[in-house]
């Protein structure tokens, strides 16, 4: 009872801690009931019509009228759809096939194919889900008023990049930037307070050391740690789960060590703002590991997030690397369809680098 | 005179390295027992027995009429304890810290805030209940630990080195206090790395590698030893 | 070597050092005396350049510890209050990664450090963590030793160590100025004051006499006495009812006793009150004022005005 009554007083005593245990799980019941909306709306879909047609103007206006999907324009070809998917600019493409209305209006079969993008599964299960209740209402609704037979209405689905539907194609670039990040940040933020919080640091810089000698000293390890990690799931993946490497390896490989090198000096300044190694635990825990699991896109998908958990996910980084990844993984993607999340991760790095540079005091406060 | 710690052969060994090796000895109540030793003689490990915190390898040892065998939380309920490294809750204030001891050795509230009150008015502390811990200069802090030590009258209160980095003048308030203790009837058992501290002590016993080379009143060491303090008296014992 | 001019710093509302001033010599061992919070680290730290004092300056050998901190980092040893070396790591990989830390090897620097570092080389794979006290100051004095600098500044390299590896080190300090260092220690032991060659005492952030330690004795105002009799716990309370008393406290075996008359001998007068009070085995003898009573009697005068 008397430590009962004592941890009660330690608990209130220190309120900032006391914030952050009432607050968080505040933030994360909000945040989970809004990122968990299973269904999707708006979803970019662009299409692919061999026919142009009075039916594929009537279906296709049908689709996009829905909300479930989003009007990204036409492809012309086969390379069109691998390009788009690429570059991650679609989720789904409907093909339409040759003569679709004469065909549709004389009871032959129609040729329609959804294709969907299920480098993230679930996405693409539900994307090909609605469309084909669309596409059947739609063919009823025709052949009751044009008293047409119905014969070879069902769409052909396609899963590219994941004809299997396994959830390891998901979880696995998942856990890479989980893991990663979890690496580089928290250790790296646990070490350097740790030397403040036993007093070594005090002996640190009171040698001719410069910040950035004691930084680098502190951080590669981690980095060589974080990379071997890096390699090791990858290794999982392919061995275990077959999950190919369908891009450059290399390229892969580089943009992992941007995301260590960008997750260490996320570190770096978290542990120039803590004093002790449990502060620097908790910050990275909750600053860290909560957004990549809730908002990076790797359990629920960005689109489905209202516009300001959009933004905050804009804002993490894991977002942008997941998406690097599945591209140049799963995609077999290159640098020019990364570009853009290359550059925000780049840019990134440079401003927390830079930052927590500034902030290593040379002196104790 | 009863004795309240008797040891007889108390031996302790961590794996092949002996830390207490056969010590025998024995304090009788209201004494202020001074224990002396090197670093790493082993006074921590021997105190941690007494304290019913660590179980020795073998030999005998009773200490507030309790076995440290078969008895370690009963004698833990007889005895106060108070370290230079560890001693009160930074982030409570002086009231809080004092409940929380009471408490702990199951003192009724009411008893608590008595003897608090009593406690404040002895150190004309009383403006000062309600402030933290850390806030208080470190010498009245440890004259506080001390008497929150003895807060429940235990039998015998073990200080390990109290007065480290005290100034001389708190220094000796703290060992009037120990006075007043021991007065009262309480036994104190002390370790100190101050030689002139040492000679306040009643008797004293030296340690050296486990083993205790010599116990006696500081006046008989320093005969005996030709010494005109206790600070040689120590490194003549010590050097061997 | 190392001068410091009119140094005062703050926290908050606390004054942690108002108007110190003092400088050590090549070849000097100063020390600086005082208890736990009386201002000892900071002013340590602002030499180490770790902390920005509020006014004033300090320059060792002539570099401002703010302004060419760097070089000032270079030229000083320094031995942290706290145990500051890397307790996982073993004495070897300690001395050895703070000796690369500064840019030198210990081959290098092997007999200068030889001294201080004998005792630890038959424990040179054990971590440093699972050293006794007294080894553990001795590994962390040859790493603020090991690129041989031009100061060395210790923050109470003895608390907590026992009384013969005390006594060591300031042995080892007193070989170290033979090389020319100029020695900065703090420590709250009044009695290892007469160790250094010269001293200041420091409490509550002002220093008071800065001199030798012989001289600081011999500027003891009052005759002292020490006084012992039979019962240690009865004398303390009687002698608070002698009628001139300035000061009694116990000091080792005795009380010492300062009269309010500067110039008296009192031990015929007090052994007569004290016998009258029932006291047996009576003795009152003039005693030698230690750096202790100089503390003492100076906390007396700052409360008194």
């Amino acid at each position: 009872m008397n430590i009962l009554q004592k941890e009660f007083r330690h608990i209130f005593r220190d309120y900032r801690t006391l914030l952050i245990i009432i607050g968080m799980p505040f933030a994360q019941t909000l945040i989970f009931g809004y990122a968990i909306s299973t269904d999707i709306r708006y979803a970019p879909v662009a299409v692919l019509d061999y026919s142009h047609d009075v039916e594929t103007a009537r279906l296709r206006s049908r689709l996009f009228a829905s909300g479930y999907f989003r009007d990204a324009g036409e492809v012309y070809n086969n390379d069109g759809i691998e390009q788009a998917f690429r570059r991650g600019t679609v989720k789904m493409v409907v093909v339409f096939g040759d003569d679709f209305a004469r065909r549709l209006q004389t009871g032959q079969g129609v040729s329609l194919q959804l294709i969907a993008d299920a480098s993230e599964a679930n996405t693409a299960h539900l994307l090909t889900g609605y469309a084909q209740a669309i596409v059947a209402t739609f063919l009823h609704e025709r052949m009751a008023e044009g008293g047409y037979t119905a014969t070879g209405i069902a769409p052909e689905i396609t899963m590219r990049y994941n004809p299997a539907m396994q959830s390891a194609y998901t979880f696995v670039p998942g856990i890479i930037c989980l893991l990663l990040m979890l690496i580089s940040c928290i250790m790296t933020s646990v070490s350097i307070a740790r030397e403040k919080e036993l007093g070594t640091m005090e002996a640190l810089l009171a040698s001719p050391l410069r910040p950035t000698q004691i930084i680098i000293g502190k951080v590669l390890p981690y980095l060589v740690i974080a990379f071997v990690i890096g390699l090791l799931i990858l290794a999982i993946g392919a061995l275990v789960f077959h999950i190919p490497v369908r891009g450059n390896l290399f390229l892969l490989l580089g943009e992992c060590l941007l995301f260590i090198l960008l997750a260490l000096s996320i570190g770096i300044l978290i542990s120039t703002l803590t004093r002790t190694q449990q502060t620097a635990m908790m910050v990275s825990m909750f600053a860290m590991f909560l957004p990549t699991l809730l908002l990076s896109g790797f359990i629920y998908p960005v689109e489905n997030m209202p516009w300001p958990l959009q933004w905050l996910s804009a804002a993490m980084p894991p977002r942008w690397f997941i998406i690097i990844i599945k591209t140049i993984m799963l995609k077999g993607g290159g640098l020019q369809h990364c570009a853009k999340e290359t550059l925000i991760l780049a840019a990134m790095t440079f401003v927390f680098l830079s930052l927590s540079i500034r902030n290593f005091n040379v002196r104790l406060k | 005179m009863m004795n309240v710690i008797e040891t007889h052969e108390l031996h302790k060994a961590f794996g092949s390295f002996t830390a207490v090796d056969r010590i025998s000895f024995a304090v009788a109540q209201g004494e202020i027992f001074g224990f002396l030793g090197a670093n790493g003689a082993g006074k921590t490990t021997a105190i941690r027995m007494l304290c019913g915190l660590l179980k020795p390898t073998s030999g005998a040892a009773t200490v507030a009429g309790c076995n440290v065998f078969t008895q370690p939380e009963q004698i833990k309920r007889r005895i106060g304890y108070m370290s230079q490294r560890f001693s009160l809750y930074e982030d409570l204030t002086v009231a809080e810290n004092m409940a929380f001891y009471g408490g702990i050795y199951g003192l009724r509230r009411r008893e608590v805030r008595r003897r608090a009150d009593e406690l404040c008015r002895r150190l004309d502390f009383g403006h000062a209940r309600h402030t933290l811990i850390r806030d208080i200069p470190p010498g009245w802090r440890q004259k506080l630990a001390f008497l929150t030590a003895i807060f429940h009258h235990p039998t015998i209160v073990f200080l390990d080195e109290p007065t480290g980095g005290v100034d001389p003048l708190t220094r000796r308030q703290f060992w009037t206090l120990i006075y007043e203790a021991a007065h009262e009837g309480i036994t104190v058992f002390v370790t100190t790395h101050y030689m002139d501290e040492a000679e306040y002590c009643d008797r004293l016993s030296i340690m050296v590698d486990g083993r205790i080379v010599a116990i006696d009143p500081p006046e008989t060491l320093k005969k005996r030893y030709h010494a005109d303090s206790m600070n040689e008296v120590f490194l003549r014992v010590v050097n061997g | 070597m190392i001068a410091v001019t009119n140094i005062s710093k703050r926290y908050g509302a606390v004054q942690a050092l108002s108007d110190v001033r003092f400088s050590v010599d090549r070849g000097e061992l100063f020390g600086l005396i005082g208890p736990d919070g009386a201002g000892k680290t900071s002013l340590l730290r602002i030499l180490a350049t770790l902390l920005l004092p509020d006014a004033g300056e300090a320059t060792i050998d002539g570099l401002n510890t703010v302004a060419d901190y760097r070089a000032v980092r270079r030229r000083i040893g320094y031995m942290p209050g706290r145990f500051s070396l890397y307790r996982d790591l073993t004495v070897e990989e300690n001395l050895r990664f703070f000796a690369s830390i500064f840019g030198t090897t210990v081959r290098e620097n092997e007999a200068f450090i030889r001294p201080i570092f004998a005792p630890l080389e038959p424990f040179r794979r054990r971590r440093a963590g699972a050293l006794s006290g007294g080894m553990k100051q001795k590994l962390a004095l040859s790493c603020a030793l090991i690129h041989r600098p031009d100061a060395l500044l210790l923050d109470e390299p003895t608390t907590g160590v026992d009384a013969l590896s005390r006594k060591e080190f300031w042995e080892m300090l007193h070989e170290l100025k033979q090389h020319g260092i100029a020695i900065l220690v703090s420590t709250p032991y009044m009695d290892e004051a007469s160790r250094c060659d010269r001293v200041a005492l420091i409490r509550r952030g002002q220093t008071g006499q800065i001199d030798t330690p012989q001289q600081v004795v011999a500027q003891f105002p009052h005759r002292l006495f020490a006084v012992r009799t039979d019962n240690a716990y009865r004398l303390a309370c009687d002698l608070p009812s002698w009628p001139t008393l300035h000061a009694a406290y116990p000091f080792g075996a005795c009380f010492h006793v300062i009269d309010r008359r500067p110039h008296i001998d009192i031990s015929a007068e007090l052994t007569a009150f004290l016998h009258q009070r029932g006291h047996s085995a009576v003795e009152c003898l003039p005693a030698t004022p230690t750096m202790e009573d100089c503390f003492m009697e100076w906390m007396k005068r700052d409360e008194s005005e």
